[in-house]
């Protein structure tokens, strides 16, 4: 049992390294890098590295990255968000610097190419749960008013980063992309199932574990 | 998912055959398109379509090394006439160089059939989608930028049609 345990910990780790790693490295080695600055580069990594981020988000939160605690995995998915604000600002300033045109239809939401709107929309609830999150001690925000903030506001990062990274056509290669949002989606599912957040619940498991 | 994706790309590509079928439907207006009995309508600039425009691009046999052929065809809004000696600036993110460096730029003319057709470096994707931009600026007919995009990255030819209407 324990074996069997410590297995799936390894499984689960080695799963989440090749659903981050394997895509970041196929794209490293994309054709089109060759015809590209490295601000544009930097800004389109610093995109891969944010819906990496939103993959790694569900898992901390809940609890399948063993051995982290559930008190650390909330910890940790804390500072990741924060890291996902920072990955999100350079991707985005850094494409502003390649075309200011083009950016600014995209956050005027006047672009004509499909994905992004859905970026954007994803950049701005990214802004608004991180903007919350740090204001949440002093607002006095009730777990449930939390949860009934932040759960919509996740579908939308989620939904609106995958459609976004799907549509574009760029330097990611494109079953790796798949699978990765695959499993962002697969994640974000699962632990909105499993924490059963649509529920009226006083607190989350982690929330509980804490207080024993 | 996939339906909104799949009719948000419908969608470019409804907008894509709308344009093409406007240009094909010249000899029989009355038929496909009803509400424009007054004839052929006038193209639209699209979104985005002027974006890293450089004014005045010179005339060039060639933009660089060439490789890649952009191409289409310039007429007068109403009655579908060819229109000759029309200039047609051209620029786009190619594997010489990015949309906003000046030798990604070039521009040419149309020829006695309206036809437009000029060499350039291969278009990669830029912001998320191969496409070149078009422009007609010369004053006497309305301006008009056009943004078409590449159904493939790996496709090495691309066209887009004016339908100019006076300016």
């Amino acid at each position: 049992m324990t074996g069997w345990r410590s297995a799936r910990v390894i499984l689960i780790w080695v799963a989440l390294a090749l659903a981050l790693g394997v895509p970041v490295a196929l794209a490293a080695t994309s054709e089109q890098l060759a015809w590209r600055g490295p601000v544009y580069i930097l800004a389109g990594f610093a995109g891969i590295l944010a819906l990496a981020l939103v993959l790694v988000q569900p898992l901390l939160i809940g609890g399948y990255l063993a051995p982290l605690s559930a008190y650390r995995g909330r910890r940790a998915h804390h500072w990741i968000g924060g890291a996902l604000v920072l990955a999100v600002v350079v991707h985005v300033a850094g494409l502003w610097i390649t075309s200011p045109p083009d950016m600014i239809d995209a956050l005027t939401y006047t672009s004509p190419t499909p994905f992004s709107p859905f970026g954007v929309t994803a950049m701005w609830a990214i802004f608004i749960v991180a903007l919350l999150a740090s204001l949440r001690r002093r607002l006095q925000l009730r777990p449930r008013t939390w949860r009934f903030i932040h759960m919509p506001l996740a579908i939308v990062i989620v939904l609106g980063s995958v459609v976004h990274c799907l549509l574009i056509e760029g330097t990611m290669e494109t079953v790796s992309k798949a699978v990765l949002c695959a499993a962002v989606l697969a994640a974000t599912i699962k632990v909105m199932i499993d924490l059963q957040v649509w529920r009226k619940r006083r607190t989350l498991r982690g929330e509980s574990v804490v207080r024993q | 998912m996939t339906t909104v994706l799949l009719n948000r790309r419908g969608l470019l590509a409804a907008g894509g055959s709308v344009l093409a079928t406007g240009i094909l439907a010249t000899g029989i207006p009355g038929l496909l398109l009803p509400a424009r009995a007054d004839g052929l309508a006038p193209t639209e600039s699209m979104s985005g379509g002027a974006n890293n425009y450089r004014k005045g691009a010179a005339i060039v046999e060639r933009i660089g090394k060439g490789g890649f052929w952009m191409s289409g065809t310039v007429r007068r809004a109403g009655d579908g006439a060819p229109l000759a000696g029309q200039r047609i600036q051209i620029w786009a993110h190619t594997v010489e160089g990015q949309e906003h460096e000046p030798q990604s730029h070039g521009a040419t003319l149309t020829d006695k059939d309206g036809k437009f057709r000029l060499e350039m470096p291969q278009i990669i994707p830029i912001f998320g989608q191969p496409h070149g931009h078009l422009a007609y600026d010369s004053g006497e007919f309305k301006t008009v930028f056009l943004r078409p995009v590449m159904r493939s990255a790996k496709e090495t030819s691309l066209e887009a049609h004016f339908v100019l209407q006076p300016a």
